[in-house]
């Protein structure tokens, strides 16, 4: 007969999209956390709908909070990897750097580096490379500053595919780790 | 057909979809069988009881298992020239000239208990000698069983090799809901792929089932809560045991074949390595030391030795290691990627991925001579799993058509797809041999 387990709800949040300028928007949306689950996750897709505004100086400079900066490498949540490989690109290496930077400055921030995998190989192998490249991602951070008790991981191997094709694309999009801020 | 019997049959056959609707039924498909299958005749069997079609069509079950051996092709009911139920009623000669070396008859009768009395012959057609034959009782759940058996008997006394027709698969699903989300089950089915339940289900990722030797539980890893963990669980309960949630990884679970100790991964102390764990004390041994990926450990069947996958060497190869540690010794050096090796029930070959030219096959290395054999010629293979009796390979493919199970023979003559409409189906696992 169906063994009923606790259904677990992906935490939807766009950290791209919810500001956290004090007071001005209000609380973060969060959809329920699993009963006793240390970690927040986010998938694709919005919570809710919440707009956001921010005011544009004369210069045109971005005012808000930085981790919703366009413009800032802090915007880029994703890097990417080789084939059967953790090796940080070089053009990753200032993205996460600028993570790192904001983690160091703003100590009860937190993150969750998630390790991915495309689809190719076997699964298990996958998780282990999953997890190789989140600490890849993990260990530049704290060389440049950040706290390693402000960073957590998670290896999905190839569970979690952000594109389905059987294609070089979509293979290159799923070799990734994301970085999803738990705290601001 | 009458039009009486006609609208019987119709009901029956939307009482099974609305039973099936509950839980789709993994579909199989020869897609290449054995040139020279040995062609054999199966006679429905004759059926007294209160109902006008028998609730299990043994002779039907008996023919759809030989087949999907591909050592026999059964003659279609409509081209035999008879269809008897006791051996007065054979007529040897219309079968010589048919063309089968064998014949199957039998009866399945209803009993005043309301159980079943199930009866079969196997017949040498040219010496019209019986080879062999049982009569049992059984009731109505147990019946298909019965079918699996009397083809296990059959296979074995016309093979020389035994049977494993009477086994179960698990497998996992995975079915997107209307809001993109996405629904995990890790299900157990006959492996003709009938009768699924669910042992399983989750929003979140399950992988890597393994089968306890006793055939009575499963191990899997389950990503509920965001992590990953090992679960064991009793499949007649369907209550389960956490049995490994470390920090990082707790993956790639495999029972020892005394059923005494899990293998398993855990990277709890800096890197993916592979350890033991005793299920009943918790002792934990550790049984590789190396800062490469260790993972995706199997069992040798006389328990001596691990096969793991390990990247030491730059690309993922398949080592073998005693089962107490040790010196670990390389096993695959040829293609570009090999990994997840699973041993032969004889013990003389292992079977795994391989990559060569992009391409991800089932492959076989033969332990004693070193052969490889490529089996399959497919793109995307993975998660091989052996038949109890080593006859066949079940593993998981993906094409542009989506992500089903196959089977391959281990000579490669015989290929079989299965497949749930409109889910992905993964991470097969062959029972052993089940204790009647």
């Amino acid at each position: 007969m169906p063994n009923r387990i606790c259904r677990f709800f992906i935490i939807l949040a766009s950290a791209a999209v919810l500001a956290s300028c004090e007071g001005t928007f209000g609380a973060k949306e969060d959809d329920a956390a699993a009963p006793g689950a240390g970690t927040t996750e986010s998938g694709t897709g919005d919570a809710g709908s919440t707009a956001t505004t921010a005011g544009v100086d004369s210069s045109g400079a971005f005012q808000g909070h930085p981790l919703d900066d366009p413009s800032s490498p802090l915007s880029n949540r994703t890097v990417y990897f080789e084939f059967d490989s953790s090796e940080i690109m070089p053009q990753d290496r200032e993205i996460i750097q600028a993570h790192a930077r904001y983690l160091a400055a703003n100590t009860s921030a937190s993150v969750t580096l998630e390790g991915h995998a495309d689809e190719r190989g076997t699964r298990e192998y996958n998780i282990a490379l999953g997890e190789r490249r989140a600490n890849a991602v993990r260990q530049l951070m704290t060389l440049t500053g950040a706290s390693g008790q402000q960073i957590r991981t998670v290896s999905y191997g190839e569970e979690r595919p952000v594109a389905e094709g059987h294609d070089e694309e979509s293979w290159r999009l799923n070799r990734r780790v994301e970085v999803i801020y738990r705290t601001r | 057909m009458t039009s009486t019997l006609r609208w019987i049959v119709i009901a029956l056959c939307f009482a099974g979809a609305a039973a099936q609707a509950q839980q789709d039924v993994l579909k199989i498909r020869i897609t290449q069988g054995r040139e020279g299958a040995q062609p054999i005749a199966i006679a429905p069997f004759g059926w007294t009881g209160t109902s006008a079609l028998p609730p299990v069509p043994i002779g039907q079950v008996i023919g759809d298992d030989l087949a999907r051996s591909g050592r026999f092709n059964p003659v279609p009911f409509a081209d035999l020239p008879s269809e008897p139920n006791r051996v007065e009623d054979v007529n040897f000669q219309d079968f010589r000239i048919l063309g089968t070396p064998n014949l199957v008859i039998g009866t399945l009768t209803e009993l005043a208990s309301g159980r079943f009395s199930v009866e079969f012959r196997l017949f040498d057609v040219f010496s019209a000698k019986q080879l062999t034959g049982f009569q049992t009782e059984a009731s109505l759940p147990e019946l298909r069983r019965k079918a699996h058996q009397i083809s296990d008997i059959i296979y074995e006394r016309l093979t020389g090799e035994r049977g494993a027709f009477d086994t179960r698969i698990a497998y996992v699903t995975e079915a997107r809901g209307a809001d993109d989300s996405r629904r995990y089950t890790l299900s157990i089915a006959d492996s003709d792929g009938h009768n699924p339940h669910t042992v399983l289900e989750s929003s979140a990722p399950v992988l890597s089932p393994n089968w306890s030797p006793d055939g009575r539980s499963l191990a899997y890893v389950s990503f509920e809560g965001n992590r990953p963990r090992i679960y064991i669980q009793d499949l007649a309960s369907g209550q389960r045991d956490a049995v490994s949630s470390f920090p990082g990884l707790n993956g790639a679970p495999s029972f020892s074949p005394d059923g005494s100790r899990l293998a398993l991964t855990l990277s709890k102390d800096g890197n993916p390595e592979i350890y033991v764990l005793y299920i009943r004390s918790k002792r934990l041994q550790r049984i590789t030391n190396n800062p490469a990926i260790d993972t995706e450990p199997a069992w040798s069947p006389d328990g001596r030795s691990l096969v793991f996958t390990s990247d030491r060497g730059g690309k993922p190869n398949i080592y073998r290691v005693d089962a107490g540690g040790g010196r670990e010794e390389r096993l695959t050096f040829e293609g570009q990627y090999n990994s997840r090796a699973i041993f032969a029930p004889a013990g003389n070959k292992i079977a795994f991925v391989h990559n060569r030219e992009g391409a991800f096959r089932i492959a076989t290395l033969d332990l004693e001579n070193g052969a490889l054999r490529v089996l399959t010629d497919t793109r995307l293979d993975e998660s091989p799993s052996f038949a109890p009796n080593g006859s066949m390979i079940l593993y998981a493919t993906s094409d542009a058509e989506g992500s089903s199970l196959a089977a391959v023979s281990t000579d490669g003559g015989v290929r079989q797809r299965l497949g749930v409409e409109l889910q992905a189906v993964r991470e097969p696992a062959w029972s052993p041999f089940r204790t009647p």
